[in-house]
């Protein structure tokens, strides 16, 4: 039995403990926003957050989260209007979208530590999560619109 | 693939079909009558006739909703057919909704791929829309009281003056139903481009919010009560692949583990394969890691990449065999008489799908009706095979419709329903069939090595006299689509997706296209369509060797390409679909040089190359040029791509921000196969089975792009495949241009700019 928290919530799962993470949150939990890519940790289609921190949750047991605050796609903003979100849709950024809660997940993290992320800041942070529709180009541009959103609430707030 | 369209002959067109309104739910339905009915007689009652194919419904509160036929892989299809009808009916973008139909006879021919959706949709949706406006428009008069000559409909509305109904009370208080001719469908007037509210304005699709909150359902999500989850044990070879036993005995100790199973499948899909049984998926993963099975295999066990294309140098070198395209008179008489001549070969490796979601299907049997969930390109090509495996009529077998994780042409080729099917019927309850991405990867459908050799003779003064293409490579249209195969001058049959793009619109005087169906591969793999397919190689040789000549008599590459692109006999092209022929190539060429800086003196080591293609199909044209900056590191053979800049006539521009997404894709598609991708197939297996080896490209490695549409008014041709060719030849060009190197096989390493380094020194 491991308990740990996801969007709020406390869970306690009666699963193995070497039981990958991912395969919790879609099957038991069945929050399927997260995605199955790889299963090695290299696409980054199953980005969660752990402890607020971007995690391939893969190749993370579940037992390693155990007491942990677990955030998937679902969770990041409870109406989907976290910034990355409305700038993913002004700028039309997903083709078959499947990539796409594992890139905003890990772009969350990336605004949070580069309040103003440069090209270079998003090719490294961003290099983990592969988009088969290669919509690169309007990944980077949203990024850089919604830390800009960000960046405009904060000085106003 | 519009040529499928064609050679569907159970499916009427639509533009020979008459169109009803019909009373349906709480509104009205729009469709296109069965084959035959309403068509020839318009007085017959709508009941019964009304089995509508393509339609739209209007409700009480005037929402319009669209049934889609066509999968929703990325390309925001709906979207940009949705945007079509409502342009016509007037439809408020915030009032239209999309409805994804699951597999039924009634929608014909259900395929999406080749890039052809809109193509093909155009000019029916306009026409369909514009019979709901007219009766909208004359329902609406009727109710107001005024003549239906000076009403107007705009904005959900029908408006005359100060007075005007909505469509919502319209369908309240009005009766829409009435029956309109092939012929009188066909009059309908559509509305001019410059009145066009929708089509070629920013509209946002209506499958991308969904993406970004994860609520967007993929197959790969689809659940039922009681379900069983499944992977498969991949056998050693594609084909003839038989189990001898089954040893779980260690597979037994994990938790959740349920059972295996050899499927026994009628229909020859998947020979050889085990399903492995669990209460959970990763259970599932992990006993299929422990489930010992002994194959016999098939004789692709002996069988490498090299071997492919050794056959195919032998299937080149022997003039008899293959199917030709075009065979000119004089050719060889043009050769024996040329000043010089230029021969080349060209080689392309296997190249993996790798669609992110892999490959998956949950199936159970409900009500005597077996239901396959799964994202699907091409359900008209699967069901019958469904149908012979579960040994039941098509009528008995449902597809339903779920987002694509990825399409790219891997979807076109539904097999992996089969092996979930089968489970599903042996166990007699639902199986949830996932495939781990090594599974998904060894039973790909990947696209085919191929070798091709060109030849060219020139005349005085370096004039081109005559050329000849021959390409060998697998051809999956054979393996799995034998009947949609097109027909060459002997009427002999020949995949048209493994050759189309060696047809070229280029005058080369006499001129023989050859295709070479290499069956070493196609007996070792099931060869796979794989987005831009053939001219994914056929552009690869064609632009690296008109590059080549160019250089071989003096000349320019633009100003070749241009002088050849004149447009000369069967390259002038006809309405509607190619209108204007090659010059409109020439166009694009032109101007991408323009705006690339195309002569203009750059570094040392640096290289402008060119390229350009007319897509996926000499009817369907959609000319593209692109020229490639690159940067060679002459120490490491590292290639560099700097920037590609990309023309574009596509003729209307439907959805300019998705057209724009589907090149911008494309092109760098084209770049992860040019420098990233590639694998090879090594005895009865591709090599590389994850994303460890297996390298498309990333963000890092996006170059700046900097694409621009051609202003058209002509008809609307695809864009999900042509920006992909020109990349590759591009950057081959562009190397040559830098350092001097010729490189003649994709994808390009740096080791093969080193060793050609070392060969030319």
């Amino acid at each position: 039995m491991t308990t740990f928290e996801i969007n709020g919530r406390s869970v306690s799962v009666d699963v193995e403990d070497d039981t990958p993470l991912l395969w919790v949150i879609r099957d038991t939990m069945g929050l399927t926003g997260t995605k199955f890519g790889c299963g090695i940790g290299m696409c980054g289609a199953c980005t969660v957050h752990v402890g607020g921190r971007p995690t391939r949750s893969c190749i993370t047991p579940v037992g390693n989260v155990a007491g942990a605050e677990v955030t998937t796609i679902e969770g990041l903003d409870p109406a989907g209007q976290h910034p990355l979100q409305k700038a993913w849709v002004a700028l039309q950024v997903p083709q078959c979208g499947y990539c796409q809660s594992g890139q905003i997940m890990q772009a969350a993290c990336l605004i949070k530590d580069f309040p103003t992320p440069t090209d270079q800041d998003i090719d490294a942070v961003m290099s983990g999560n592969l988009c088969r529709c290669m919509t690169y180009l309007r990944i980077r541009k949203a990024i850089k619109a919604a830390a800009a959103e960000l960046r405009s609430t904060a000085s106003n707030g | 693939m519009g040529r499928l369209l064609h050679q569907a002959g159970d499916v009427t067109p639509l533009s020979r079909r008459g169109f009803l309104i019909g009373a349906a739910g709480a509104g009205f339905a729009f469709g296109f009558a069965k084959a035959g009915v309403a068509a020839t007689n318009p007085m017959a009652p709508v009941q019964g006739a009304f089995e509508p194919t393509i339609w739209y419904h209007i409700d009480r509160d005037g929402i319009l909703t669209v049934n889609i036929v066509r999968a929703e892989m990325g390309q925001h299809v709906g979207t940009a057919l949705a945007r079509i009808l409502a342009d016509e009916l007037e439809v408020d973008w915030d009032n239209v909704r999309l409805d994804a139909v699951d597999s039924n006879a009634k929608w014909g021919l259900m395929v999406t791929g080749g890039s052809w959706s809109v193509w093909m949709t155009f000019p029916v949706f306009s026409h369909a829309g514009a019979a709901g406006r007219i009766a909208l428009v004359e329902e609406g008069a009727k109710l107001l009281g005024i003549s239906a000559n000076r009403c107007t409909a705009r904005n959900g509305a029908v408006a005359a003056g100060d007075r005007s109904i909505s469509y919502a009370e319209i369908v309240r208080r009005g009766d829409l139903r009435r029956t309109f001719t092939a012929d009188e469908l066909a009059r309908m007037p559509v509305k001019l481009a410059s009145e066009r509210r929708l089509i070629g304005r920013a509209v946002a699709a209506l499958d991308i919010p969904s993406k970004t909150t994860g609520a967007a359902r993929y197959g790969i999500d689809a659940k039922v009560e009681g379900m069983v989850y499944a992977r498969p044990k991949i056998p050693p070879t594609r084909n003839d692949s038989k189990v001898r036993s089954i040893d779980d005995s260690v597979a037994r100790s994990v938790k959740g583990y349920v059972s295996s199973l050899a499927l026994d499948d009628p229909s020859g899909t998947v020979p050889g394969w085990v399903m492995v049984f669990a209460e959970t998926y990763p259970a599932a993963i992990r006993a299929a890691d422990l489930v010992k099975v002994d194959w016999a295999v098939g004789e692709a066990a002996n069988v490498s990449e090299q071997d492919i294309l050794d056959h195919g140098a032998k299937q080149i070198a022997d003039p008899q065999g293959g199917v030709f395209l075009v065979d000119d008179e004089g050719l060889d008489a043009a050769f024996r008489a040329a000043k010089s001549t230029l021969t080349q070969t060209y080689t392309t490796s296997s190249v993996l799908h790798v669609q992110l979601e892999p490959v998956n299907a949950l199936a159970f049997e409900k009500d005597g009706i077996f239901e396959i969930h799964t994202g699907n390109q091409w359900q008209s090509l699967i069901l019958p095979v469904l149908s012979k495996a579960l040994g039941l009529p098509q009528e008995r077998i449902v597809l339903r419709t779920y987002y694509l994780g990825g399409g790219f042409g891997r979807r076109l080729n539904g097999d992996y329903a089969v092996p979930a099917a089968l489970a599903a019927k042996a166990l007699g309850k639902p199986v949830k069939m996932v495939l781990t991405r090594p599974d998904d990867m060894r039973f790909d459908s990947f696209r085919s090595p191929s070798i091709q050799t060109l030849r060219m003779a020139f005349g005085d003064d370096g004039k081109v006299t005559a050329m000849e293409h021959h390409a060998s490579a697998g051809w999956p249209t054979l393996v799995m689509a034998e009947g949609f195969m097109a027909k060459g001058l002997d009427q002999k049959p020949y995949d048209q997706f493994a050759i189309s793009g060696a047809d070229h619109w280029y005058d080369v005087g006499a001129q023989r296209v050859r295709a070479l169906s290499n069956d070493v591969a196609n007996r070792a793999f099931r060869p796979g369509w794989l987005r831009s397919v053939g001219p994914g190689w056929t552009n690869w040789a064609v632009e690296s060797f008109i590059d080549e000549a160019a250089h071989a008599v003096g000349a320019d590459p633009v100003a070749f390409r241009v002088g050849m692109l004149n447009g000369k006999g069967r390259n002038a092209g006809s309405s509607p679909n190619s209108v204007g022929g090659a010059r409109r190539q020439a166009a694009v060429v032109q101007r991408v040089a323009q705006k690339a800086g195309w002569g203009a003196t750059v570094p040392k080591d640096t290289g402008l190359g060119i390229a350009t293609t007319f897509g996926q199909e000499r009817n369907m044209p959609t000319c593209i040029a692109c020229v490639a900056r690159v940067a060679v590191d002459r120490g490491s053979g590292v290639v560099r791509v700097e920037k590609l800049t990309i023309v574009v006539d596509a003729g209307t521009v439907v959805d300019p921000d998705g057209a724009l997404a589907q090149i911008e894709g494309g092109a760098l598609w084209g770049l992860s196969m040019a420098l990233y991708e590639g694998s090879e197939f090594v005895r009865g297996q591709v090599k590389d089975l994850n994303l460890d080896t297996y390298g498309p490209l990333r963000i890092g490695d996006v170059p700046e792009i900097d694409i621009e549409f051609v202003n058209s008014t002509e008809v609307p041709v695809g864009l999900g495949e042509p920006g992909t060719t020109v990349v590759g030849p591009a950057i081959g060009n562009a190397i040559f241009a830098a350092v001097g190197i010729r490189l003649r096989h994709l994808p390009i390493r740096p080791a093969m700019v080193l060793q050609s380094r070392t060969r030319r020194s």
